[in-house]
């Protein structure tokens, strides 16, 4: 039978053909864990009395959710996990200067066919390079760490085609506000998105991570960009080799397909209080707004940083904005190239790998009453602080000219 | 395993960031965590719960975050069981591996009242309410072996996994 390429990583890594609703024991290639969930993961295996891990060289570990440590129990916690990397001598492990654990990930670890599981919900960006990764608790990823292996339902495929190119300040965050609109928070339970490019150069892997990244709002098990020449591109200018492709059979039957013109995507916006509650940006522009975020595992890459950068140019803000790059490496880059001149002349505040404001953690939480446009991926209640405050998601352009104009704005009718 | 409780409702897409927000995601104490539990929802909500209730709600309960914390607030405030019309993945599994029935019932927003008393055994996924009787989808094969074990890690120690 012809394999999508959820059946095909699956009877990989199971060992076994498998069809959608099989319950199976599936190994795994990465295991992975962050600072706030990281400490749970080893509390699990301490008092579980079983202090291993299955392969060393497996394991991936970057400091991200408390980087740098707001208070001392943050302290404490990163403490912590660095003895357990000392003692168990874990190669892989990034302390708070180097990215966000899904961009460390995409950047340096994950491969096309992979199974990937991490203690963190957004796991589903390494999705981006076509491995199946999914976001688990505490307890399912010590037994992963412990035996490298986990137990999962096979989903259900559905395919997404993208055709076309996008227009001018068009991104991969319209594309996955396009999904949430489309089919809700609901829809896609228990089955995994397959999404084919038809023209890859047009829809790059900074796009595709957001897409991904945003797939667990979709509440489907894993959403992955069928491998091509852009994901050979990307790990090849990342990481120096080129890497084997793995793609679904032709022929392979999904249960059902979805076709987006990229062509024709407008700027979108997820207005409070939830993921799904999407709007064109002309149904909220000119509310009023007080804080700006461009940042996070979705929207903190290097196209995310230029395209602020392009429309903040030789202006300043007339809010609070803060802009944070996932990683050194797109910090770096976006340095090289004056972007981040740019963002700091134009008024924001700029530092980089951390979640920070996204989970209303530190460097920068919502007060009361505030207003905020962010290019994170939740704006549940309470998300990014008080519960009186209200997140609109966008892309970054969206972002950007919002901050510009202190109020929410259609970055077409600006630039 | 049968369970029974007053109904507590609530509607569709309860996320994690409600459920228990993250600035209390630096510790996993239940008690402490349980003191907050649906706190933006509720901050009533651990003294409503803790005489033992079950939760009735709509779709994809506890979606967003794989916060563990989520699954051990709501069951250490007193939450014995959760009945909804679908449950976000990593949260089923969150409660599974600590021991808090999830039950998914089709309409069951629309089937059941808050403050009835639901009688559910976990395993056949049978649901009864002042007589009325509803057949959910209950805990079986693997996840149950899990339940029953006590979570993930009991399991993997007894060498089944």
């Amino acid at each position: 039978m012809p394999q999508t390429l959820t059946e095909k990583i699956l009877s990989r890594a199971s060992g076994k053909e498998v069809s959608p609703g099989d319950v199976i024991e599936a190994k795994t290639d990465i295991v992975a864990f962050h600072d706030l969930t990281g400490y749970h993961v080893i509390e699990v295996m301490e008092k579980a009395g079983i202090e291993k891990v299955f392969d060393k060289s497996k394991i991936v570990i970057a400091f991200d959710h408390l980087a740098p440590p707001p208070d001392i129990r943050s302290a404490e916690i990163q403490v912590m996990i660095r003895k357990f990397v000392k003692k168990m001598g874990l190669p892989n492990f990034h302390d708070i200067n180097f990215g966000i654990m899904h961009e460390v990930l995409l950047e340096k670890y994950a491969l096309p066919g992979q199974v990937i599981v991490a203690a963190d919900s957004h796991t589903t960006t390494s999705g981006a390079v076509g491995a199946f990764a999914q976001g688990m608790g505490a307890s399912d990823i010590a037994a992963a760490t412990i035996t490298g292996k986990t137990w999962l339902v096979v989903p259900t495929p559905f395919k997404v085609e993208l055709k076309g190119s996008p227009r001018k300040w068009i991104t991969g965050k319209d594309v996955a506000l396009k999904l949430l609109q489309e089919f809700k928070a609901d829809y896609f339970n228990g089955m995994s998105i397959e999404v084919y490019v038809e023209n890859p150069s047009a829809f790059p892997m900074d796009y595709r991570a957001t897409v991904s990244n945003m797939g667990i709002e979709m509440n489907a098990d894993a959403l992955m960009f069928i491998p091509d020449e852009e994901t050979k591109n990307y790990i090849k200018t990342m990481r120096g080799y080129e890497p084997a492709l793995v793609t679904p059979d032709p022929g392979a039957k999904y249960t059902d397909e979805y076709t987006i013109e990229l062509g024709k995507l407008e700027p979108l916006v997820a207005a409070p209080y939830s993921v799904d509650n999407v709007k064109t940006v002309n149904e909220v522009e000119g509310k009023e707004v007080d804080q700006v975020f461009i940042g996070s595992c979705t929207n903190g890459r290097l196209s995310d940083i230029e395209i602020a950068a392009k429309i903040l140019k030789d202006k300043k803000v007339k809010t609070r904005c803060i802009a944070i790059p996932a990683s050194y490496e797109m910090f770096k880059r976006a340095m090289d190239l004056g972007y981040i001149e740019t963002l700091v002349n134009a008024g924001c505040i700029v530092t980089y790998g951390t979640c920070g404001p996204c989970l209303g953690g530190h460097f920068g939480v919502a007060g009361p009453g505030e207003t905020i446009v962010s290019t994170s991926n939740r704006n549940f209640r309470g998300r990014m602080g008080s519960n009186d405050s209200k997140v609109y998601l966008a892309n970054p352009a969206v972002a950007a000219a919002s901050a510009l104009e202190g109020k929410i704005t259609d970055p077409r009718s600006i630039a | 395993m049968i369970i029974e409780g007053k109904v507590m409702k609530f509607g569709d897409k309860i996320d994690t960031d409600v459920i228990i927000p993250a600035r209390y995601l630096k510790y996993t104490d239940p008690q402490y965590l349980a003191q907050h539990a649906m706190e933006p929802l509720d901050p009533e909500f651990y003294k409503k719960a803790s005489s033992g209730v079950v939760i009735v709600a709509g779709k994809v309960f506890g979606m967003g975050s794989s916060r563990e914390q989520a699954a051990i607030a709501l069951k250490a405030a007193g939450v014995r069981a959760i009945i909804a019309e679908s449950f976000a993945r990593i949260f089923y599994r969150n409660a599974i591996n600590n021991g808090l029935p999830v039950i998914t019932l089709k309409d069951a927003t629309k089937l059941i009242d808050e403050g009835e008393i639901v009688r559910i055994n976990v395993e056949t996924g049978e649901i009864e309410v002042n007589g009325r009787k509803y057949q959910g989808k209950g805990i079986s094969g693997m996840a149950l072996e899990i339940l029953k074990s006590g979570g993930i890690m009991e399991y993997l120690k007894s060498g089944k996994f």
